[in-house]
Parts: structure tokens; C-alpha cells; sequence
């Protein structure tokens, strides 16, 4: 069941020629390579990359505590960040997305200057893999630029976490198994309750350890399962939750963003 | 509960192997029902937006539709009490039972109940209560609260229950539901005759007949308004529908969603007591019937970015799906209603204080607002619950402290980057100190609890924007 994802933007009459990228702090900070791997394939795709180096952070850590005053004057920040430029945003997290797309028009619906900037860059900014399905049309990644990775001969055995956020946030259920699925070299397998949570939540995942590491424990046990050597996700924080679980318990299994399994030649 | 914490039920719930088998075969069981039998409605997307639209429609002109429902209630021969908390609706029930000589009654399921620890009252009073829904007999041989909405007793395994009842019921011991439940039902059948009063809730009150709906699947329901001479039935205002066509919609998506029937054994449709029927000139039912409605706090959330939690018809898919309450289940929350819809109930009608970790216990995945048949948006509502708790002061003091320091720190790019070099250069001396190839198996307190059961990764030798800057 191919199903449109949802989305306050309409898909750009044209092509575009360039992006901005919100690359977020996790990557900024943490896992950098994700957002190397971004800019590879987007530029293989003919896509121009912009970035703007005084983003920071989205601000979600702050509106998920309940400090909503703090999480608006973050939003503000990247609002005046990405307004600059009217290029489409494309963020490698459904996480920061949904925060982008969903919940800076809430929080700044009361601010005449901020409120309907909030639902214009809403209406441009596309998750990584929402971007590449449904603004760049790309399906078949063997034959637009990323030939490299048809040459691929090892099969990589993968399996593929929906993040809440992208599934249940922005409803982006098919793009990214669609990607995976049409690169050469990777073989999927399905993973019992793919769906669930991994339980990272942002600061969930330490004030609440507890009940946070039970559902990591679960989802590595199904990861573990699948019999993959590798995670793919399409968020790096929940990738860096799976990965902590999975590195604490000694298992080699990696994690990835399906950017860098994109980029791969 | 007085020193116990929310995080002491938590520990306790976690470390409860028994209740991990119970919650994983019974939630994994009814999650997987529900699917297969919303898949048998046509259109069950858009029977859900209907029965949504009715909820949002009733709630918004809830007191003129309470009004006409109590007018009908009385018009076929009902009495009507309104109650304004737990308190004035113990006094009401207390009130009839005394006037109509109560010794023993029996109970159908009634979360309302739970919110007024009737049982307790009765008892105090020298009334005995039987519970007459199988789970509900069971926490309360048990001693115990419900631990969920419509499976009260879903933290026991078969085998606990057999036990429990061969012990508390003098029943033959056995293992097998089927058996347990033949047992259980020679007993209740006795209770049934002897009780004076019958106390069920009520899951609808349709407001242009003055009807009761009651859905049950043990015909404990039937036998409890139907069978003692007087029936009281306990209801939250907030549990109607303007008319029978309203009704059939919700029942639609109401068991579909609660225990994956298309319907559920008994739908009893309850108007008025006892009362010689028109076409047959027989009479049956109880000689009265007491509808009590109680408030209890849902009206102070009414006009209030947490109305829509009353929308809630109080199927318990929210609980079945929620990663949490699979981990901890019921008992852990501490509260009447537990899971997804509990941690908004209990924090927005009892008031955040108590109940501050409550809006907390989520990872916000959405999963119960995927399942929720009227589709109430949870997880908004447990974010405004966050902004009150952290409002009021009731957060943690390192997140008072951390949040408007990483709000300064984020609104200055230069600062922030320096901050990210900061922690790396920190992390990396850390991860040294601990030989574990770059990863930190140790994280110092606020973050200890990441390290309690995670690695952390290493923070790259240079940021993003470097390598970005640098790559031509």
C-alpha cells in the first residue's frame, strides 16, 4: 500500500536545482560522515548544496522537555537561518522535519513575524528520503547517478527502522525501503516489529532509562533476529540509541543512515 | 503509595518477569486483533473520522446533550443524579443503598468506580460488593486496582489467576481459562440472585432515547443491570452520544478497537427500569434504575487544549500499543487510568502536581494516536502537559538549569560550535580514561542514565561544517 506521504508542501512545479541543507546538531556534532554522505548524493543527483553555517539546533530537545519559550527562541533562530535562501530544506532526520514542518507553526502560531514564516519553510522542508521519492522523482538509483553502487557485488544484508517520527510524524512509510530496495548489492530483511520505537525519545532515554532500554533491548533482539549486518534509519538520533544497545551488548551489527548506504560505491 | 515513587513501580514493573510474559502475550494478542478486525469494516478509515466527528461535536455541546439525556432517563422511569466529584457520588450511591435496605451488591465492570474506590466505601459501610467481570474479580480477590482499562487483570498469566482463585474462591485449582472460567461462573450465577443492587458503568448514554448502552462479553453486564432489584448505573458526563445512529457508528469502531470483535457478545441497550412491555405485556429489568453522572474533574478541561481527551471511548488501544505501558504496564502509573490516555487523564483532571513524570513516560513514537479510533491526539496533549509541569517548576533541576543554557548556547552559532568542540574534546579524554575504543561506557550524572543501559559513540574528530568547508 504505496501511500503519499503527508506533507504541508505541494511538490515544487520544477526540479530544483539547489537545496539548503539542514544538516542537525547530532550530525553537525556527532556523526558527520551522514552529512558528507548527504551532500554526495544529493550533488551525484545534479543537486546543488547551500549551508548556512550558523545553524544550530532545531530546538526539539527543549519542546519535547515542555520548555516551550526556549524551543521558540531556537525556532526563531533557524527560521532566520533558512529564510535566507528560498530553496527547498532537506534534512536528514524525520525527527527535525516533523519538528520543522508540524510543530514550528504550532508553537509560533501566535507570532505575527514568526507564525507565517513557520509555514513557509514548512511547506519547503523534506526529509532526506521524502525528498529524493517524492520532489526528485528518483526510484531507479541504479540509473540516475548512483551507477556507482550497481557495481556493488558483496550483498549487503540490511534491515530497515522506521523512525516514529518520519513514519507516524510525517507519514514517510515507502521512501526509504523503496530507495533500499532499488539499490544494487543490498538485500533487505524484514524485522518483526519494525515499527516500534526504539525507545531513544531524546531526553526520554535518560530521564527514563529504564523503560527506555527495555524497548532498545526488544528492538535489538528483533534487529538481531533479521540476521542483517547492518541498521539502516533515516534518523542518527535513533541510530545512535540502537547503536549504543548494540555495541553495549558486543553484537556486530552496524548502524547506518541511508544516505551512506546511498553514497556507497 | 504515599513514599512509593513513579520510578520505584517502574523499577519494580521491570523487574517482574511474570508480568513481562502477561503484558507481551496479551498486548502482542489484541494489538494483532484489532488489525485483522478493523481490516473486516469497509472503510474503517473513514468510520473512525465519523466517529471522531461525533465525539468532537458532543463534547462541544456536551451540557445541552446531558440535559436531554436526563430528561429521557427520567421521562422512561429513571432517576438522574449528577455528581460533581468522587466524593458527592460516593454520597449519592451511598444514599441509595441505605435507602433501598442494600446488603450485597453485585458489580459490572465501571472504571468510574474505580475513580470514587467504591468497594471501599461499600465495605466501610458493611456492604458486600461482589465484582462480576472476571478481570475485575480478580484484582479484587487480588487486593489489587485494575491495570487496565478493559483487561483489569492483563498483568496476570493463566496460571497466577488459577492459583489466585483456587486460593481467594475455593475453586478447583486449574490452569485452564476455559475450566477457571466454568468455576468462576457457578459461583457469580449464585451471586446474581442473592444481590440487592446491581452497579454497572456505562459506555454510552444516548441522549434522544435516555438509553443506556453496555458492552460487555460475559453477560455479567446483562445479569448485574437486570437481575437485582435496584441497578445503578455510574457514568462520566463526557460518555454520550446524541442518538442511536451515533451509537452504531461508535459501536463499530468501539470493540474493533478494544478486543478485535466486530462486536462484542453483549450490547445491552438499557431504557428505563422495570416496566410491562407494549406488544408482550410481560415486565422485566430492575424495579429501579439510578443513573449517576459524574463530573470529577473532565469538565474543568472542557473549552481546554485537553478537551479532546474526552473524546476517548475507553477501548484501551492505546495501552495495547503503547511501548511503554508493554514494558511497565498499569500498576507502574500509579494512577485509575494508566497508558497513553491515563497519562493526560490524570495529570489534566487531578491536577499536574502529583502526577508530574506521568505526561513524561512516553517516547512520543505516535503509536497511540495511530490505533485511537477517534484519533485523539495524545502526544499533543501530553507536550502541553510537559509545558505546564516545566511552567510550574516541576521538572528536574538539571533540566530547569540545562535547557535555558543550551537555548543560549543554540540561538549563538559561534558559541555553539565551540560548545560541540568543547564536548568532543571532553568526550574524547573521557573515552581514553575508559579504553573502550573511543566509546563512553560511562557518562557522569544528569547523563549517567544514557550509560545505564547504552554506549555512547565517539564525537567526530571534526564537525560537519569543517569537513564540509574543507572538502574541495
Amino acid at each position: 500500500m504505496a501511500q503519499a506521504s503527508s506533507h504541508a508542501s505541494a511538490k515544487p512545479a520544477e526540479k530544483p536545482k539547489s537545496v539548503q541543507l539542514f544538516v542537525t546538531c547530532m550530525i553537525e556534532a556527532i556523526k558527520p560522515e551522514v552529512g558528507m554522505a548527504v551532500v554526495t548524493v544529493l550533488e551525484r543527483l545534479g543537486v546543488q548544496i547551500e549551508f548556512a553555517t550558523d545553524q544550530t539546533c532545531c530546538g526539539q530537545p527543549a519542546f519535547n522537555a515542555g520548555a516551550v519559550p526556549d524551543a521558540r527562541a531556537m525556532a526563531r533562530h533557524t527560521l532566520d537561518v533558512l529564510s535566507r535562501s528560498a530553496s527547498p530544506i532537506v534534512t536528514p532526520s524525520g525527527s527535525c522535519a516533523d519538528m520543522l514542518v508540524h510543530h514550528y507553526p504550532a508553537i509560533l502560531a501566535a507570532d505575527a513575524h514568526y507564525g507565517p514564516l513557520a509555514e513557509q519553510i514548512a511547506a519547503r522542508t523534506y526529509e532526506f528520503s521524502q525528498f529524493l521519492v517524492d520532489v526528485l522523482g528518483v526510484t531507479q538509483i541504479g540509473d540516475v547517478a548512483l551507477s556507482a553502487s550497481k557495481t556493488a557485488t558483496a550483498s549487503q544484508k540490511v534491515t530497515y527502522h522506521p523512525s516514529c517520527h518520519l513514519l507516524r510524524g510525517l507519514k514517510v512509510t515507502e521512501a526509504p525501503k523503496k530507495l533500499l530496495n532499488e539499490t544494487a548489492g543490498v538485500e533487505m530483511l524484514e524485522m518483526n516489529g519494525a515499527t516500534e520505537c526504539c525507545g531513544f525519545g531524546g531526553l526520554f532515554a535518560v530521564k527514563m532509562s529504564d523503560i527506555s532500554g527495555a524497548m532498545l533491548n526488544r528492538k535489538l533482539d528483533n534487529i538481531e533476529a533479521t540476521g542483517a549486518s547492518t541498521v539502516v534509519g533515516c534518523d542518527v538520533s535513533c541510530l545512535l540509541h540502537m547503536g549504543g544497545g548494540l555495541h553495549r551488548r558486543g553484537a556486530a551489527i552496524e548502524t547506518k543512515h541511508l544516505a551512506e548506504i546511498l553514497a556507497q560505491k | 503509595m504515599s513514599n512509593v515513587t513513579f520510578y520505584d513501580r517502574v523499577e519494580d514493573a521491570l523487574n517482574n518477569e511474570q508480568l513481562k510474559v502477561a503484558l507481551t502475550r496479551t498486548t502482542s494478542k489484541l494489538g494483532g486483533l484489532r488489525l485483522n478486525a478493523l481490516a473486516s469494516l469497509p472503510d474503517a478509515d473513514g468510520v473512525r473520522d465519523r466517529a471522531r466527528l461525533i465525539r468532537a461535536h458532543t463534547i462541544s455541546k456536551l451540557a445541552d446533550y446531558l440535559e436531554q439525556f436526563a430528561a429521557n432517563v427520567e421521562k422512561m422511569g429513571g432517576h438522574v443524579h449528577f455528581a460533581d466529584d468522587a466524593a458527592d457520588a460516593n454520597r449519592i450511591v451511598l444514599e441509595l443503598a441505605k435507602q433501598y435496605d442494600i446488603k450485597t451488591v453485585v458489580k459490572g465492570k465501571s472504571m468510574v468506580s474505580e475513580e470514587m474506590h467504591l468497594n471501599h466505601e461499600f465495605e466501610e459501610m458493611g456492604v458486600t460488593v461482589w465484582e462480576s467481570d472476571l478481570g475485575e474479580r480478580i484484582v479484587q480477590e487480588a487486593g489489587e486496582m485494575p491495570s487496565h482499562i478493559i483487561a483489569p487483570a492483563i498483568h496476570y498469566t493463566r496460571e497466577q489467576v488459577g492459583d489466585l482463585l483456587h486460593d481467594k474462591l475455593k475453586i478447583p485449582l486449574s490452569h485452564d481459562p476455559a475450566v477457571i472460567v466454568g468455576h468462576v461462573r457457578e459461583k457469580l450465577r449464585q451471586e446474581f440472585l442473592v444481590a440487592d443492587m446491581g452497579i454497572t458503568g456505562v459506555n454510552f448514554g444516548v441522549a434522544e432515547t435516555g438509553t443506556i448502552a453496555l458492552v460487555e462479553n460475559e453477560g455479567n453486564g446483562r445479569l448485574t443491570s437486570t437481575a437485582p432489584r435496584v441497578h445503578v448505573a455510574l457514568m462520566g458526563i463526557e460518555r454520550i452520544v446524541p442518538t442511536l445512529d451515533d451509537l452504531s457508528v461508535m459501536l463499530q469502531v468501539l470493540a474493533r478497537s478494544a478486543t478485535g470483535q466486530k462486536l462484542s457478545v453483549y450490547t445491552n441497550l438499557l431504557t428505563g427500569p422495570r416496566r410491562k412491555s407494549q406488544t408482550t405485556g410481560e415486565a422485566d429489568g430492575p424495579d429501579a434504575l439510578h443513573v449517576v453522572i459524574v463530573d470529577n474533574g473532565r469538565s474543568k478541561v472542557l473549552g481546554t487544549e485537553l478537551a479532546e481527551i474526552l473524546y476517548c471511548i475507553r477501548c484501551g488501544a492505546c495501552l495495547n500499543a503503547c511501548p511503554v505501558y508493554q514494558q511497565i504496564g498499569g500498576h507502574a502509573y500509579g494512577s485509575v487510568y494508566p497508558g497513553p490516555v491515563g497519562a493526560v487523564l490524570t495529570p489534566g483532571l487531578r491536577g499536574i502536581g502529583p502526577w508530574a513524570e506521568l505526561p513524561h513516560a512516553s517516547s512520543l513514537c505516535g503509536a497511540c494516536k495511530e490505533v485511537c479510533p477517534v484519533r485523539i491526539d495524545i502526544p499533543r496533549m501530553l507536550l502541553k502537559l510537559r509545558e505546564e509541569g516545566h511552567e510550574k517548576g516541576l521538572a528536574p533541576a538539571w533540566v530547569k538549569m540545562g535547557l535555558p543554557m543550551y537555548r543560549f548556547v543554540a540561538t549563538k552559532p559561534a558559541l555553539f560550535k565551540f560548545a560541540i568542540k568543547a564536548s568532543g574534546f571532553g568526550a574524547r579524554m573521557l573515552a581514553k580514561m575508559q579504553g573502550n575504543g573511543g566509546w563512553l561506557n560511562k557518562l557522569p550524572p544528569p547523563l549517567s542514565g544514557w550509560t545505564e543501559h547504552r554506549d555512547f559513540p565517539p564525537f567526530a574528530a571534526k564537525s560537519f561544517s569543517e569537513q564540509f568547508k574543507n572538502r574541495k
